[in-house]
This record gives C-alpha cells, sequence and structure tokens, in this order.
C-alpha cells in the first residue's frame, strides 16, 4: 500500500467514526437572516442551546447564505445521519417536501408551514393569538388613539399578525385607528431597515404613537426610528425588549426556542404531524421583564392577562386571517 | 397629501440623494479624466463594510469613515494599475472590483462578527448624528401641531447628518475645481485628447490617477454614508445598485458637477416615492408598481443615451487607455 493509499483509508476511517459519532445527533438549520438575528433564529438557536446545555448533547447546526444551498444542506445532514433536523422558516417547505421522501427513517421538522409527509413535523404558531394581546396593551399605552403595524413581506402569514393585533386594539378601543403597511413583496423585505424606519415615521406622521414591527431584521430600524422619535415600539418573535430599554412597549414572543428545544428533546421519538403552538401551550405570549416594567400597568397587565386566560380557555376566539383570509378588523 | 407629508418625502429624497450624488461626483472625476468606471458600487460596498466594522469595533465613527474612505482607495488603486499603468480593459477591471467587493464583504463580515455577514448594530458616537439646526423641531409628533414654516425648516433643512450638507457642498467645488484651476482644465482634457497633453509636457498618467484617487474618496463617503447614517451597520448588498444608478445619473447629467446634482435628486426622489407607494397612490389614484418606480432611473437614462433628450456625448478619450509611443 502506497503513503497515499493509506492516508486516503485513514481519513475514511477518521471520516466514518466521526459520522458515527454525529449520528442521531439533532441539527438545526438556519433560515437567510443568519443565526444572530435578534429574531427568529436567533431563538432557534437558543431552544438547540438549552437542550445542549441540560443534557451535555451535542447538536449539528449551519447558516444558509443563499437559497441555492437550502435542499443541499438538508440532505447533508440527513446523510451525516442527524436526527431529528428542525428548519426555522416557511422557505424550507418547497426544498423539504422533496428531501423528506428520500431519506424516510430521519425525522424532519418545520417551523411556520405545514409539509404533509408522514416524517414531517410541522409546527405552526397561533402568532394571531399573541398579536391580540400586544394590540391591546397598544390601545391602552396610546394617547392618540392611533397605532401601527409594520409587516415585512406582505404574505398570509404576516397578515395573520396584522390581523390579530388590530383585532386587540379594536377590542380595547373600537374607535381607534389601526395603519398597517408592509415593506415590500420580495424576500428583501425581510432585510430593510432604512424602509422600515421610512415607513416609521410616515407612520408616526399620520398620528400613531405605538408601532408594531413584524418584519425580521427590517424591524431593527422600525424600533430605532420609534426610540428615536420618542413614541412606543412593539418587538417580535424574541424579546426584544432590550433593544430599546424604556422604548418598547413589549414584544410579542413566538416561542420558536420552545419548539426546537421539544423537538430536539423527544429525539428520535419526535412526534410528525400537526403541531400548534398557541397561547394554551406557552407557544406564544408578551414579554414583561425590567426594560418595560415601568410601561406596563398594573391594569394593562390584568386585563391583557384576563384575555390569555379566556383565549387558551377557548372562550375567546381571534380571527385566524390564514382560515379564510380575511379580517375583520382591518382591510388590506 | 399634506404639506407634512410631501415634506417627508422631499426630506427622504435628500437622505437617499447623498449617496448617489458621492458616487456620481466621483464618477464624474474618474470619467472626465478618461478612466470610465463600473467600480462604483464595488467601492462603495467595500467602504460601506469597513466603516461599519470599525466604527463597530472602535466605537467612533469619525475613525470608521477613515477606514470606508481607505478601503475604497485600495480599490481605486487596482483599478489605476489595471488601467492606467497595465492599459488593461477599464470596463472588466470594473466589474472585477463589483464581484470582489460582493463577495468580499460577505465573507469578512460572516469570519468576523459571525452575525451572517452583518455588522453589529451601531449606536452613539459609532453613528453619524444627525446635525440639529438651533430652534429645530426634531419629533414627528410635536411637528404635526407646529406651522407650515417650522415645519419646512425643522424637516427639511435640519436634521441631517454632516455627510449630507457635506455632499451638497462638494457640487460647487467640484465645479469649480473642474472649470476654474488648472488642474481641472488639464483633467478634463486628459479625458478629450491626452496626447494634446502630454505634448504640453504634462503627465497624463499622474492625471488619471489623482482623478481615479479622488474618485476613492468620494466612493469611500458614500459607502460610509450608508453604514454609519442612513442605517445603523452594514448588511449584505447593502449598496443595492446605487452604484449603477449614480452611473445612469452621470449620464444623465451629461457629466457636469451641477446637472449631476439635479439628476441625483430626481433619483433620489424616486427611490423616496418608492418607499411611499400609499402616498402616490392616493396622489394620482393609481396603483403605481414599486418595482416601476424603482426601474425609472435606468429608464430615463435609456430614454436618455437614445437621444430624445438632446444628445449625451461622453469624454472622447474615455475607456481608451493613452499609449504614449508605439
Amino acid at each position: 500500500m502506497t503513503f497515499a493509499a493509506k492516508f486516503l483509508c485513514a481519513t475514511a476511517a477518521l471520516a466514518l467514526t466521526a459520522g458515527a459519532a454525529l449520528a442521531a445527533d439533532p441539527a438545526v438549520i438556519y433560515d437567510l437572516g443568519g443565526k444572530f438575528d435578534k429574531s427568529f433564529n436567533e431563538s432557534s438557536f437558543g431552544g438547540a442551546k438549552r437542550w445542549a446545555d441540560e443534557t451535555g448533547g451535542s447538536f449539528g447546526e449551519f447558516e444558509i447564505s443563499s437559497d441555492a444551498q437550502r435542499e443541499q444542506a438538508i440532505r447533508e445532514f440527513a446523510e451525516k445521519g442527524h436526527n431529528p433536523i428542525v428548519m426555522a422558516g416557511f422557505s424550507w417547505a418547497t426544498p423539504l417536501e422533496t428531501v423528506a421522501k428520500d431519506y424516510p427513517n430521519t425525522k424532519f421538522a418545520i417551523i411556520d408551514m405545514v409539509v404533509d409527509a408522514p416524517n414531517v413535523r410541522s409546527i405552526v404558531f397561533n402568532e394571531h393569538e399573541g398579536s391580540y394581546l400586544v394590540g391591546m396593551m397598544a390601545a391602552m399605552a396610546s394617547e392618540s388613539g392611533t397605532v401601527g403595524f409594520i409587516g415585512g413581506m406582505d404574505i398570509p402569514l404576516i397578515r395573520k399578525f396584522a390581523c390579530g393585533y388590530a383585532q386587540g386594539v379594536k377590542a380595547v378601543k373600537a374607535d381607534a385607528t389601526v395603519i398597517s403597511n408592509m415593506t415590500g413583496t420580495t424576500p428583501s423585505a425581510w432585510n430593510d431597515p432604512v424602509k422600515g424606519s421610512e415607513l416609521t415615521l410616515a407612520q408616526i406622521s399620520q398620528g400613531a404613537d405605538v408601532v408594531y414591527a413584524a418584519a425580521g431584521g427590517t424591524g431593527v430600524g422600525v424600533l430605532q426610528t420609534a426610540a428615536d422619535q420618542d413614541i412606543l415600539s412593539i418587538g417580535v418573535d424574541a424579546n426584544q425588549n432590550y433593544l430599546h430599554p424604556g422604548k418598547v412597549l413589549t414584544s410579542m414572543m413566538k416561542r420558536v426556542d420552545n419548539a426546537v428545544y421539544d423537538a430536539f428533546k423527544s429525539g428520535d421519538a419526535m412526534e410528525t404531524g400537526f403541531n400548534v403552538m398557541g397561547i394554551s401551550n406557552g407557544g406564544v405570549g408578551y414579554a414583561l421583564d425590567e426594560h418595560n416594567a415601568a410601561l406596563v400597568s398594573a391594569e394593562m397587565k390584568a386585563a391583557v392577562d384576563d384575555a390569555a386566560a379566556k383565549i387558551s380557555s377557548g372562550e375567546l376566539k381571534v380571527h385566524d386571517y390564514m382560515s379564510d383570509e380575511t379580517c375583520p378588523a382591518l382591510t388590506f | 397629501m399634506d404639506f407634512l407629508t410631501l415634506l417627508q418625502i422631499l426630506d427622504a429624497s435628500l437622505r437617499l440623494a447623498t449617496p448617489l450624488l458621492l458616487a456620481c461626483l466621483a464618477g464624474l472625476f474618474s470619467e472626465r479624466a478618461g478612466i470610465f468606471d463600473i467600480g462604483l458600487e464595488g467601492k462603495m460596498l467595500v467602504a460601506a463594510f469597513l466603516a461599519g466594522a470599525i466604527a463597530a469595533t472602535s466605537g467612533n465613527v469619525w475613525l470608521g469613515l477613515l477606514a470606508g474612505i481607505g478601503a475604497s482607495l485600495m480599490l481605486s488603486v487596482v483599478h489605476g494599475l489595471a488601467s492606467i499603468t497595465f492599459r488593461g480593459n477599464q470596463l472588466i477591471s470594473g466589474v472585477a472590483i463589483n464581484f470582489f467587493a460582493a463577495g468580499l464583504t460577505v465573507v469578512a463580515s460572516q469570519s468576523w462578527f459571525g452575525q451572517g455577514g452583518r455588522t453589529p448594530q451601531l449606536s452613539g458616537a459609532a453613528r453619524f448624528d444627525p446635525i440639529i439646526w438651533p430652534g429645530a423641531i426634531t419629533k414627528i409628533k410635536d411637528l404635526r401641531k407646529a406651522d407650515p414654516l417650522d415645519q419646512a425648516y425643522s424637516e427639511l433643512l435640519s436634521g441631517h447628518a454632516i455627510i449630507v450638507y457635506a455632499a451638497l457642498l462638494l457640487v460647487p467645488l467640484s465645479w469649480w475645481v473642474l472649470y476654474r484651476t488648472r488642474f481641472g482644465l488639464r483633467l478634463r482634457a486628459v479625458g478629450e485628447n491626452p496626447a494634446a497633453v502630454d505634448t504640453a509636457g504634462i503627465s497624463v498618467v499622474r492625471l488619471r490617477y489623482s482623478a481615479v484617487l479622488i474618485c476613492g474618496v468620494l466612493c469611500g463617503i458614500a459607502g460610509a454614508y450608508l453604514s454609519t447614517a442612513l442605517q445603523a451597520g452594514f448588511v449584505k448588498d447593502m449598496t443595492a445598485g446605487r452604484g449603477y444608478i449614480a452611473l445612469a445619473a452621470l449620464i444623465f447629467a451629461k457629466w457636469r458637477p451641477w446637472y449631476a446634482l439635479y439628476a441625483c435628486l430626481l433619483f433620489g426622489f424616486l427611490q423616496a416615492l418608492a418607499l411611499r407607494p400609499d402616498v402616490l397612490e392616493k396622489a394620482i389614484g393609481l396603483k403605481v408598481q414599486v418595482q416601476l418606480l424603482d426601474a425609472l432611473p435606468y429608464i430615463l437614462t435609456v430614454i436618455i443615451l437614445a437621444g430624445f433628450v438632446g444628445k449625451a456625448i461622453p469624454p472622447r478619450a474615455g475607456g481608451e487607455p493613452y499609449v504614449k509611443e508605439r
């Protein structure tokens, strides 16, 4: 055996053992915003890290840098034997549909989208319920009676946020005005802080004094401008209260971290199928910490907690825009 | 449409026109000296990245600005070497610079900060703050109650970053340098007829290098403005075609400084309108696709080039390397 052949054998053996060590480790793949987007992806990383800290296990992770990498990334992790593989973001649906068939023994979880395959868990959140709660808070905190909503890309999911928010506002003040703007119609709308801040300025000039941003990276510009202009803002997905202490009224928390944590914890035995995370099972909620404690009055907290209890018991139904593509409280 | 909305759009136009204007003046100097520069986009991008990165790590926006100018100058020197010293194709060198910048900035910021090709969010002294003129109202909610004159003063004149005012001052300065100084005369001559300049005993190479370096400095300021004043941090591909729009503006302005200002303000206005489709819809009662507004600068340039609005004649020796003797 020549030296080169020996060397090749050694590397192959090394690769195999490495593969074996990795097998059955869970994996998470982040969406385009990047692992540290202060929002959605960072939240999934948080859940994965929590699992790793608690169990001492390790997990695979990957940040894609272009759409073309999606299918390749899922395949790569499936080939390596990772199980389950969690991916955050609705854009993963199409590649996952293709790949899931090829790896029937691997379990996949997709957040924010439904993929109909026997080995896929589709995790969706009741964002309209969480948005309803922050909408109530917005209406109570607003002095002008006008509040704003700034969405990212104009897709049904984001309209679901807007619709829940508007319902919450109207529930408190029936005559309140909700101004709603979407940043754009292409994926770049998730990452356009300049446009986010221009839209915020426009909404303030129309009288808005609380603005809710459900716009990924664009929201950073919204929160910044709201703080500069001394009005209140509402963050989304992760707890963003700390970004501008005293200026962010609250954040609509979408517990992506819990979803990832649960999937990782159940490991191989993860149940597939439809998985809804709402107020009742801690999937969505509003954020309260030391950064916004002064902004949230006891009365506000009582009203919101009461509504949350009613929603989780089923007494109060918040209309879901995605169920019939209409919204009783807001026109798009 | 009320007066304040109009003011806000004009205000946004000015903010968005600033990087275009700086890049356009950069192109003006370079192209007037006979060096075509497709690489404005790439130079702005590296400048935006390094300005954002250095401002984030040092906490000082002025260091960031210097770093941005430095990065842009490096690429200018590369462009100069390729197109002046080695007499290469100027367009190819420019395109190469754009590709290089688009890839390198993302890779470098990813390995430096690990935030998905972004630099950390800038705040405080790491960012150019708006300059508030005396007596100006800064909060829009107070502004709504003010009288129109106060609104115009506070919204349109006051409250811009220092680079915005500097860019506006650069227009008369560029005009003066190009048309009222010996250097400017020679610079323009070297773009029209380098052989004549050479015969007069003036170094063509030196003049062209200085033009390319001026271009680098201006592109650097434009890039730094994007990441440290217009936004708070660098994001991937943040120039978003502004370098090309600046080239379009340069043709639109027929390579003249004052007209460059008007063209950039017009293109900035179109960009500001694209940010506010709701206003446009109300004003003309028709839903206009945002994409159409984004494309308008290019469409207008094509119309100009087709000769509908007079002829746009580029500097005669533009794009050709100067060969002293064969």
